[in-house]
């Protein structure tokens, strides 16, 4: 095979590439500034209202008080009892019998639950339907529930649960993906992606490397456990309070097991103490169980795992095993690539088979694979369950190409930073500095901004055409074609204002001086896909609902976890209506508000939920508008809705005033919104197509250093620029990117779980699991915002922020293999997480 | 007496998991200005409880219900005394705030308005999820309050040894970090006397001596304490309750009578030697810590001897733990991985059994190390009670260093701890003790290597031969910490490293940020 690729499209790392950065960055601002004046006018916005600013987190207030409510805060109904779980001690066996009898004997012991006890469906509704409610004849992992207690007391519940009888006959158990590779032991079929030809690329390559690579999974530590309160109602009904992402599955899979309609059950969600993923299915098993528990007694039944049972019952991040070959030439262009994933799913496939597909779609992360083929085994292992966690996969996928890039730089002894830039998508053509000046140009130019955006982009289908067949590196393994690509300009601007370079100078010249101390530096970038890959997901609804004193709730299918999903949604709400944040109240996530409502998930909350919101305001706005119009004998076009003021050529009125006659004039106040994300579709069947609605961009730079004797480290410094769009609320929005940062920092560092040879998993604690503390984060930690506007019309111009800057994290693994590097270091014995002694066991033989 | 709340329920919990029989004494505390009166309340109920189902007060919250995650941490207040404890409520009896004041997120805001902890994280964007803010308030709200009183001013290191021991999930800190330090200025000291009432004197009362009688037992006095333990040589001892908490709500043990020796009053003296009469088992000046002395306070007192441990005593648990928990019951606790042995074997520290026999006061004095028989057992009797432990003051050349290995630099359990104390005199090393964590089934001296230096021998030809000593003394297991390789690599790498430090390099370890000043430059 020949290099049929075009020349690298990127600044060379030569002083010429500061000019050439200033050349884009300007670019990008002015056809930034246009864009978002256009935007502007389109949506109404205005920059004084509330989208758009860093109002506090509408709970804020109340939360520092302690005076919000999570599930288990809720004052109990009369008569409620308490369930604990009966855990399996073996990893995989055969159930011979269990013995009540001690635990029944308990005083405040109401009697136990199990499979015999369920009406329904005795699996869980899972997309795989591979997961009994109650484990029945075989247990698959420690920490399967096999049945429950329930007493008068939460504690009794979990002292008698402890003294159940479990006889089970142990079998052998799977609990690695060699195991269960070599035994062919998988949840779902093993998918094979390919494009080009991998194996031909590899054989003409200049260089080649091979490497494997562990990567650890991660236990999501929200700080509010795993809970669901179910409370029996008249006529068979049921209300479920649930600390979960996702009310609707809760309710399918509380009918489900119950054997109800959907209408027969209420989920009530107001706030999640943290989700990241882990309470998106994993919900649904604690409200099953507590329905369950609460129909056999008559009563409401509360259910809330210690946190070790938590730890011992639910899944987590995906551990993945990789291997990758890899064939590039002098300057680091990737020429093919083979990459095996051996994902650890755990005993059943959960959400593993949309996770293993996000890791396959984000092995690219920011480059362009032309000839690549990943194979993706999907292991069943006695383990817990492995499920969605912040990423979803594509922190998995992403590590293994970031780790190929470092390896390549170190192979070719030249920055690694350089390879990553030659390796990129091609630039977006605002930030080609090509099409800019036509772009800004044609907006100067038209007048009309509703239609404005429509000109300019017919206007500049031939340039883009042409700029097509120049460039081909934009297309993406799965066929979706990169159009949004800024990380060029972005890259070079943290190159800059980290002083990467020079840094870099100033820890070789440091380290060499150094016996026992190295350190190290990465920049890594990061492109993530937003939007569910199941397309049918990227649907959301909303209501607005404005009283006669003309406050507003607002309800939409989104869930709270902290997020700040629902200041969100009340700023673009407000803005909407030209009314202050204050008059608009976000309520609880209720199945029987918005129906079928997909989970909070997948960054896309505010793309969804607020865009939903979005239009049923705007619905409830053009009916006052209609009417007011009517009033002041002008068109509806002519009201505007401001600053708390109802505006007519002729007249301004009040808010609550226009509210207050539209009313009596019969007027709908409340309304309906619906969204679904356009231009998405996904092939399964050929593993292609537009999963994606855009990318979200940034990038970190971290500076670590390590000590060379024990293995410890420290992280010095953290530099990000991360691609929020234009942000409605830039506070919550670098809240999410530094959680994000930090909780990926976790993953990659300190956080390790420990199986042990009987398949316990034994850190199922915070005494033993160690997640980032306050003495893990260095002072210098800065976030900005790259403040284009989403090239997609998204929200307010937003983009989707609670997953991408995860992977912002990758840096802080790189900057460990910098630094391991300089200390002459084994490389490929290296797993993440970078723990003391899996640093130093790149150091020393340890034997 | 106010009684203030009887729930009802506890009525019921009482007679389902209390075993008949044993008399319970009311429980007193101060609550928002009043005292309360609580009947019926299981020695063994922890004060979260307490708090969340007795009280109804749910602002407080179970994290981890094991004292490491912190969103339980509420302040006490002991009568007198203005200074604010936060402390974890998940693993303390509720019996234990017996007389004192209790201060819980719900209580520091008034008529609206915040307290400058809590403003400071609302203009921050501190809060995210929510779920661990009371306890962060909480922590940062005992900082602000202390800081008052002493005129210390907050900054970054302050706050982030104030907020070792509470976990965030949501925010990456950072936002926290910031309100901590910010909250000083949005302080106005007529608002935060109205916020937190002070305690009043005349509401706080002594401790009846009913409460020597009974399922909690909370004697005030060494001698009354001694007799209750040879009257109730079955009862739970505890003090600041840290571990014992778990085997609770972990473990599930149940205890029918608790004997809390935190109120002892001699116990909760730091006492100092260093007349030429007091001599402690090895002839040296000393400090004796009583077994109700906090590990904050007994650590306060030891870096004030020996500076070099300041950063290591932050690195022992977070502040919440350090201001329940106490050093005496780390020690009768003996974990192998608990973090003061070694230290104290290296200093060469000893204990002091106390008992009453045939109505005679005994007592007796050991070597820390000498306590220990097997994985948690030791040589203490039924009737006795760890009193006291003496710790030699530091001697003019001696060189101590303390050295600390974990997954994470804070609130973490030692993989290896490792502690040599040397008798310097230029470059040679005159005496060594050295005592050692996580390598064995107890905390351990190594004998056979401190042997290595029973003359006067110079420290350069020695590190090595240590080195390969300490290696082939002892055999660490390998569990979720570590693995047997590694922690045994650790003391060779540790002894490189004190190495090191006895050379005077300038950047010997990562543990302290102050260290690194120069790299972040």
């Amino acid at each position: 095979m020949t290099n049929a690729v075009a020349p690298t499209p990127t600044p060379t790392p030569t002083p010429v590439r500061a000019e050439s950065f200033d050349k884009l960055r300007t670019g990008s601002v002015e056809a930034t500034s246009a864009l978002r004046q256009a935007q502007d006018e389109r949506d109404n916005f205005s920059l004084a209202s509330s989208a758009g600013s860093s109002v506090a987190h509408e709970s804020a207030r109340a939360q520092v008080q302690g005076a919000v409510r999570y599930v288990d805060d809720i004052p109990e109904l009369q008569g409620t009892l308490h369930a604990a779980p009966v855990m399996s001690r073996v990893a995989h066996g055969r159930i011979r019998s269990l013995g009540f009898s001690a635990a029944l004997s308990m005083p405040g012991v109401r009697g136990i639950v199990n499979a015999q006890d369920i009406p329904g469906d005795p699996i869980f509704a899972a997309f795989g339907r591979d997961e009994p409610i109650f484990a029945n004849e075989m247990v698959q992992y420690v920490g399967n529930v096999l049945a429950l207690v329930v007493a008068d007391d939460v504690v009794i519940a979990r002292r008698a649960a402890r003294l159940v009888q479990a006889d089970i006959e142990a079998l052998p158990a799977i609990l690695t993906t060699q195991e269960a590779m070599a035994q062919n032991h998988f949840v779902l079929p093993p998918v094979h992606v390919a494009r080009g030809d991998a194996q031909a690329a590899l054989q003409i390559a200049p260089h080649r490397l091979q490497g494997s690579l562990s990567v650890g999974g991660q236990e999501h530590f929200y700080l509010e456990g795993q809970v669901a309160y179910a409370q029996p109602q008249e006529m068979g009904q049921w209300l479920i309070l649930s600390s979960t992402q996702h009310p609707g599955e809760v309710q399918h899979w509380v009918s489900h097991a119950l054997g109800l309609n959907l209408h027969d059950v209420r989920v009530e969600t107001r706030r999640m103490g943290g989700g990241f993923g882990g309470k998106e299915t994993q919900a649904g098993h604690l409200a099953v169980w507590s329905a369950l528990a609460a129909l056999k007694f008559g009563a409401p039944v509360k259910l809330r795992l210690d946190r070790d049972d938590d730890f011992m019952i639910t899944g987590k991040r995906h551990p993945f095993d990789c291997d990758y070959e890899v064939g590039f030439d002098d300057s680091g262009l990737l020429s093919g690539l083979k990459v095996t994933m051996r994902v650890n799913c755990g005993f059943s496939a959960d959400l593993s088979g949309p996770v293993a597909d996000r890791a396959i779609f984000h092995l690219d992360n920011a480059y362009f694979l032309e000839h690549v083929a990943i194979s993706s085994y999907r292991l069943k292992t006695h383990t817990q369950s492995h499920t969605a966690f912040r990423g979803f996969g594509g922190p998995q996928g992403m590590i293994v190409i970031e780790t190929i890039m470092g390896d390549i730089a170190r192979h070719l002894k030249i920055d690694a930073l350089q390879v990553r830039r030659i390796n990129l998508y091609d630039a977006a053509e605002a930030t080609t500095g090509v099409l800019n000046g036509v772009r800004s140009e044609l907006i100067s130019l038209t007048s009309s901004s509703a239609t404005k955006l429509n000109e300019i982009n017919s206007a500049l289908t031939p340039f883009k055409t042409e700029h097509a067949n120049q460039l081909a590196r934009n297309t993406t393994h799965y066929g979706m074609k990169v159009e949004d690509n800024i990380l060029h300009p972005l890259l070079s601007k943290l190159e800059h204002s980290t002083q990467y370079t020079r840094r870099r100078e100033t820890i070789n010249t440091w380290n060499t001086q150094q016996k026992h101390f190295k350190r190290g530096i990465s920049i890594t970038p990061v492109k993530f896909g937003i939007s569910f890959t199941a397309t049918l997901f990227n649907q959301a609804g909303a209501l607005v609902h404005v009283y006669t004193d003309g406050s507003v709730q607002i309800n939409h299918g989104g869930t709270e976890m902290g997020q700040g999903l629902h200041t969100k949604v009340a700023q673009i709400v407000a803005h909407e209506l030209g009314i202050p944040f204050e008059l608009v109240r976000a309520t609880a996530s209720d199945t029987s508000k918005i129906p079928n409502a997909s989970a909070t998930a997948a960054s896309a909350g505010t793309d969804l939920n607020g865009r939903a919101a979005q239009f049923a305001a705007r619905s409830v706005r053009d009916k006052l508008a209609a009417y007011v119009s009517g009033l002041d004998q002008c068109g509806a076009g002519a009201i505007s809705f401001k600053n708390g003021e109802v505006i007519s050529p002729t007249q301004s009125r009040e808010w609550k005033t226009v509210v207050g006659m539209a009313y009596a004039n019969r007027i709908q106040l409340w309304s309906d919104g619906f969204y679904a994300t356009p231009k998405i579709h996904y092939d399964k069947a050929t593993l292609t197509g537009r999963p994606f609605y855009y990318f979200a961009y940034g990038a970190a730079c971290t500076e670590i250093i390590i000590d060379t004797r024990t293995g410890e480290s420290r992280i010095l410094k953290v530099d990000i620029l991360h691609d929020a769009g234009r942000s409605i609320n830039p506070a919550i929005d670098i809240g999410q990117i530094e959680g994000a940062f930090v909780q990926g920092m976790g993953w990659l560092t300190t956080e390790q779980l420990v199986w042990n040879a009987q398949g316990t998993l034994t850190t199922h604690a915070p005494s033993t699991y160690k997640i980032p503390a306050t003495g893990c984060i260095p002072e210098h930690f800065n976030v900005e915002l790259w403040g284009e506007a989403n090239r997609e019309d998204n929200v307010f111009g937003s983009k989707a922020v609670g997953e991408p800057p995860f992977m912002l994290a990758i840096s802080v693994w790189e900057a460990y293999r910098d630094a391991i590097f300089s200390a002459g270091g084994d490389l490929s014995r290296l797993n993440a997480p970078c723990t003391t002694e899996n640093v130093l066991r790149c150091l020393r033989e340890l034997s | 007496m106010i009684a203030g709340y009887t729930p009802a329920c506890m009525l019921l919990k009482v007679l389902v998991s209390y075993p008949a029989g044993m008399d319970i004494k009311p429980l007193r505390f101060l609550h928002r200005g009043q005292a309360l009166e609580l009947k019926n309340v299981p020695p063994t109920r922890t004060l979260l409880q307490l708090i969340r189902e007795d009280l109804h007060l749910t602002g407080t919250k179970e994290g981890c219900n094991e004292g490491d995650c912190g969103a339980c941490v509420v302040m006490l207040r002991e009568p007198g005394d203005a200074h604010c404890k936060a402390v974890n409520s998940c693993i303390r009896f509720a019996h234990s705030i017996e007389g004192q004041e209790l201060i819980t997120v719900e209580d520091v805001s008034t008529g609206g308005q915040l307290h400058p902890a809590q403003e400071a994280l609302v203009q921050c964007h501190g809060s995210q999820c929510g779920f661990c803010t009371p306890g962060f308030v909480m922590s940062m709200v005992a900082l602000h309050e202390n800081s008052r009183l002493s005129g210390e001013v907050i900054d970054r290191a302050a706050a982030q040894v104030a907020l070792s021991g509470n976990l965030c999930r949501c925010t990456g800190y950072r936002p926290i970090l910031d309100a901590a330090v910010k909250m000083q200025s949005l302080s106005k000291d007529e608002h935060s006397a109205q916020v937190i009432r002070r305690p009043d004197a005349q509401k706080a009362y002594k401790i009846s001596d009913e409460l020597a009688t009974g399922a909690y037992l909370l004697p005030t006095q060494l001698s009354e304490l001694l007799f209750l333990r040879s009257q109730h040589p079955k009862a739970q001892i505890v003090a600041g309750c840290t571990d014992v908490g778990l085997w609770v709500n972990k473990g599930h043990q149940e205890f029918a009578q608790v004997l809390d020796i935190t109120r002892v009053a001699e116990l909760r003296r730091i006492e100092r030697h260093d007349q030429d009469q007091d001599q402690n088992l090895d002839g040296a000046h000393h400090i004796a810590i009583g077994a109700a002395v906090t590990l904050h306070e007994a650590y306060s007192a030891l870096v004030k001897d020996r500076p070099q441990l300041k950063t290591f005593s932050e690195r022992f648990a977070g502040l919440s733990i350090r201001n329940s928990g106490t050093l005496g019951g780390n020690v009768a606790n003996g974990s192998p991985i608990g973090d003061s042995m070694p230290l104290l074997i290296a200093l060469r520290a000893s204990v002091v059994l106390m008992s009453v026999r045939a109505n005679q006061q005994w007592s007796r004095e050991m070597p820390l190390e000498k306590l220990y028989t097997g994985y948690r057992k030791n040589v203490i009797e039924a009737d006795e009670i760890l009193a006291w432990i003496k710790v030699p003051l530091p001697v003019a050349n001696e060189f101590s260093r303390i050295y600390k290995i974990s997954k994470r630099f804070d609130d973490d359990i030692s993989a290896v701890c490792v502690a040599v104390s040397a008798e310097r005199d230029g470059d040679t090393i005159k005496a060594l003790s050295i005592g050692a964590g996580g390598v064995a089934a107890t905390p351990m001296r190594a004998i056979k290597t401190e042997a290595l230096c029973a003359y006067s021998m110079p420290a350069s030809g020695l590190f090595s031969s240590i080195k390969t000593s300490l290696q082939a003394e002892f055999q660490p297991i390998s569990d979720m910490r570590a693995s047997s390789a590694y922690r045994r690599e650790l003391l060779s790498a540790l002894v490189d490293r004190f190495e090191s430090d006895w050379r005077g390099e300038k950047l010997v370890s990562l543990e302290s940020w102050e260290s690194l000043a120069e790299v972040l430059a």
